[in-house]
């Protein structure tokens, strides 16, 4: 495989992965302000502040209120983060990796961004917006499906999802981070429940709010909510399965090619990291510093990635 | 539904009885709704855009990409047309790589007083660095595009050659699997033939040209110009087809005295180039130096017989608008027969005679510049206005080598589905033609282009033109 077409499909799964969660963040963030009026401005901040997108926005606005945010992060083109530039970014590397791709696949991507483009032409009113958000997510589904059903399980697929994978990492260890606060006060008492809003925030964007319903008795646990989403290898958006993933897959690599990179031993110990900690040990060695340590850890592995594959010559 | 008597419509003839190769076709579409093929026809449009085969302007840069509008009545053509449609393409094909053997050897036919010296001292296509290379194989244009049009039941013209990179391949194939997709049942009344196993043969071809060199399976690459390029669509879908890689020249690489590809394992190296870069792209250390979109080095390797360049470089010489006028000549001098496919008359305007006939007849003639393409930079006489006669009457007087000047041929006509029903537009034929030792392939079939504006004899996709299906009956 040429390197230009593993990087074409390792950005174009990340892209994707991307407009999905920016997707989810904005639902969860709609959801508060829905919800509670008076703390509607500080969530589209952190939500903005998740996006890594502050200082863009605040280039172009003054206040963080429903429509800025919504605005810039679904629809504004100059946002390279928004959900309009990421979706155009994904279908331009798919057209550069056609060649990689199944027809389903590609039709998948070009047909989610003409529905998303067409529906993003318009500013989003309040009402249409969980419909849109819906329909983002659904468009990635279709594209998820395609990708799995019609595509030879090789180092076109392990490229494909080590974007997946990178990128799903980044953004949950991110919504942790910007969120840590909320877990951390009551974390130091027993029995205390958690700000039920604050928490279902949380889980909500990345999808984890049935899996927590069933896993524990339903109330808000802080121990219980971080250990699902940085330690439980079954939640598909958690950091020990992301971590995994990208081992998982840098290892068929290995065995089709025949010989491991310096990414193998960077993503060995980026999992190791994750299992020898338990909870308890990340809350007492500080969250946020477990965190920031990932997200440089997820970064580097994936430079690391680019460089053994040959991405850029 | 009205046909102007003078023009030749290939579903009625010049009445309205309909010719025998649309007698199934016809049966069949009189039984269907107007609605219901409306319907279909929006929906053809549908699975275009899903496909993404769309292609972008040049000189548009915001412009979004675009769809070749597609007209669902396909455009027939009898076993027995065809079949000397194909013996005249041959021979044509054959003359066009003898004379560009010629040309970058011995020049024979330049010493033989038929083609005037000048013509090729004064082409720009003409590549220096090409004379004395041996192509593997002894094969300059592997893959070809035979422009030809019709005025009557008997009468075909080539209107053009294109031996450089012909596009248009891709639109049809997908023509046609938009038309089986459709109307399945049409293909099971009417007995049509293939064309879905271009890509198969485009490969055999390419890999039965490669360098004597080359041991096991020849590795075949796509090199395009990028995206961006108009034709992006078709580079992507032909490698895709073939599965073989699409690379650019970023992706390339001189290892080792070869040209080799990145890959995620290393570099590879390439045995044959189907290139649909220009070639003053191909090498920017032998022609344009400042071009990125080719390989440094590429020229060396290639006249070391390390690789095959398909085209090779330099067949631009055999396809500009002032050889073409020779073209009659060319194929008698190479292979000893008069032309089966006839040229349009052409007055080479470089000639005093020619360029005061032109001059005085303007208003009924079409003027097109000799290296021009697209479309572009050319009058249609019967169409153009006094102001732009008069304009463009001046720039003919002041380079009068740059044109050529043919009658203004009254294309054949096929129906097209309108809001109103049929209506007829004129059409033109693109078949495609694959060389390799020994033998040269054509689909049957090709690309119809088709005027989308009534009486409009301009077909180019890039001025609004359209494409059907194109059938060739089984005998």
């Amino acid at each position: 495989m040429l390197g230009k077409t593993a990087a074409g499909l390792f950005w174009m799964f990340r892209f994707l992965e991307r407009s999905e969660n920016t997707a989810r963040l904005v639902d969860a963030g709609f959801r508060i302000a829905l919800t509670r009026s008076a703390a509607a401005e500080a969530e589209w901040a952190s939500i903005i502040n998740t996006a890594g997108v502050r200082q863009g926005f605040l280039e172009r606005y003054d206040a963080f209120n429903a429509a800025n945010v919504i605005d810039y992060l679904l629809r504004d083109r100059d946002n390279p983060s928004s959900v309009m530039s990421v979706i155009g970014n994904a279908r331009t590397n798919a057209r550069m990796v056609r060649t990689a791709l199944t027809r389903e696949v590609w039709e998948a991507t070009n047909e989610g961004w003409m529905t998303i483009r067409d529906l993003l032409k318009r500013p989003v009113s309040e009402n249409g917006l969980p419909d849109i958000l819906a329909t983002i997510r659904r468009q990635n589904a279709l594209v998820r499906g395609a990708l799995t059903g019609t595509m030879m399980q090789n180092d076109v697929y392990n490229f494909a999802h080590l974007g997946i994978f990178i990128e799903r990492a980044d953004n949950t260890a991110r919504i942790l981070d910007v969120k840590y606060y909320v877990l951390l006060p009551s974390v130091s008492y027993v029995g205390s429940s958690l700000d039920n809003v604050q928490w279902e925030t949380i889980l909500r964007s990345v999808s984890a709010q049935r899996a927590y319903r069933w896993l524990s008795d339903g109330t808000a646990n802080p121990r219980q909510i971080a250990d699902l989403i940085i330690l439980d290898k079954r939640m598909p958006r958690s950091l020990a399965f992301c971590a995994g993933q990208i081992s998982e897959h840098l290892g068929f690599l290995a065995q089709a090619y025949g010989n491991e990179m310096p990414s193998h031993d960077l993503a060995r110990a980026h999992v190791k990291r994750l299992a020898d900690h338990s909870i308890e040990s990340i809350f007492e060695s500080g969250l946020h510093g477990v965190l920031s340590d990932f997200i440089g850890r997820n970064n580097a592995l994936g430079q690391q990635i680019e460089r053994d594959y040959r991405f850029y010559g | 539904m009205a046909n102007r008597p003078d023009v030749f419509d290939e579903m009625h003839g010049s009445g309205e009885a309909c010719r025998s190769p649309y007698s199934g076709y016809a049966d069949w579409f009189q039984r269907q709704g107007a609605q219901s093929l409306r319907k279909k026809s929006r929906d053809a449009e549908v699975f275009f855009r899903r496909t993404g085969i769309t292609f972008n302007v040049y000189g548009q840069q915001e412009a979004e990409e675009r769809l070749i509008p597609f007209d669902i009545v396909p455009r027939i053509i009898s076993g027995r047309e065809w079949s000397r449609l194909t013996r005249g393409i041959e021979q044509r094909v054959r003359a066009i790589n003898a004379f560009l053997h010629d040309m970058y050897h011995r020049q024979e036919i330049l010493r033989s007083g038929r083609i005037p010296v000048d013509v090729i001292a004064a082409n720009a296509a003409f590549l220096p660095q090409m004379i004395g290379v041996e192509p593997p194989g002894g094969i300059y244009t592997h893959i070809v595009g035979i422009d030809i049009v019709r005025t009557g039941e008997d009468e075909f013209f080539v209107l053009e050659d294109n031996a450089r990179t012909p596009s248009g391949v891709s639109y049809m194939l997908e023509n046609r699997e938009t038309m089986l997709r459709m109307f399945p049942e049409l293909f099971s009344r009417v007995a049509v033939r293939e064309v879905s196993n271009y890509p198969k043969l485009l490969r055999r071809s390419l890999a039965a040209c490669a360098p004597p060199g080359c041991s096991g399976s020849p590795v075949v690459a796509v090199l395009t110009p990028g995206i961006h390029n108009s034709a992006y669509f078709e580079h992507a879908f032909l490698a895709d087809q073939m599965g073989v890689e699409l690379v650019e020249g970023q992706d390339l690489q001189l290892v080792d005295g070869r040209i080799a590809m990145r890959t995620t394992r290393g570099y590879t190296p390439i045995d044959v180039l189907y290139r649909r870069v220009d070639d003053d792209f191909l090498d920017p250390m032998s022609f344009n130096p400042d071009s990125q979109l080719g390989v440094p080095g590429l020229m060396d390797v290639y006249r070391a017989g390390g690789i095959t360049v398909a085209n090779a470089p330099g067949t631009g010489i055999a396809d500009d608008k002032a050889i073409y006028s020779y073209m009659p000549d060319i194929i008698q001098f190479y292979t000893g027969e008069s032309a089966i496919l006839k040229n349009v008359p052409t007055w080479r305007c470089a000639e005093p005679d020619a360029l005061a006939y032109v001059l005085e007849h303007l208003d009924e003639l079409v003027v097109k510049e000799v290296h021009g393409s697209g479309g572009y930079g050319m009058l249609v006489g019967p169409a153009a206005s006094k102001r732009e006669i008069s304009a463009f009457a001046d720039k003919l007087k002041s380079r009068p080598g740059n044109y050529i000047a043919q009658p203004t041929l009254a294309l054949s006509t096929v129906p097209v589905l309108t809001k109103a029903g049929l209506a007829p537009r004129h059409v033109d034929l693109r078949p495609f033609v694959l060389v390799s030792p020994g033998k040269i392939e054509i689909t049957p079939g090709g690309l119809t282009r088709v005027a989308m504006k009534a009486g409009s004899l301009v077909v180019n996709s890039s001025q609004g033109g359209g494409t059907k299906d194109t059938w060739v009956l089984e005998e």
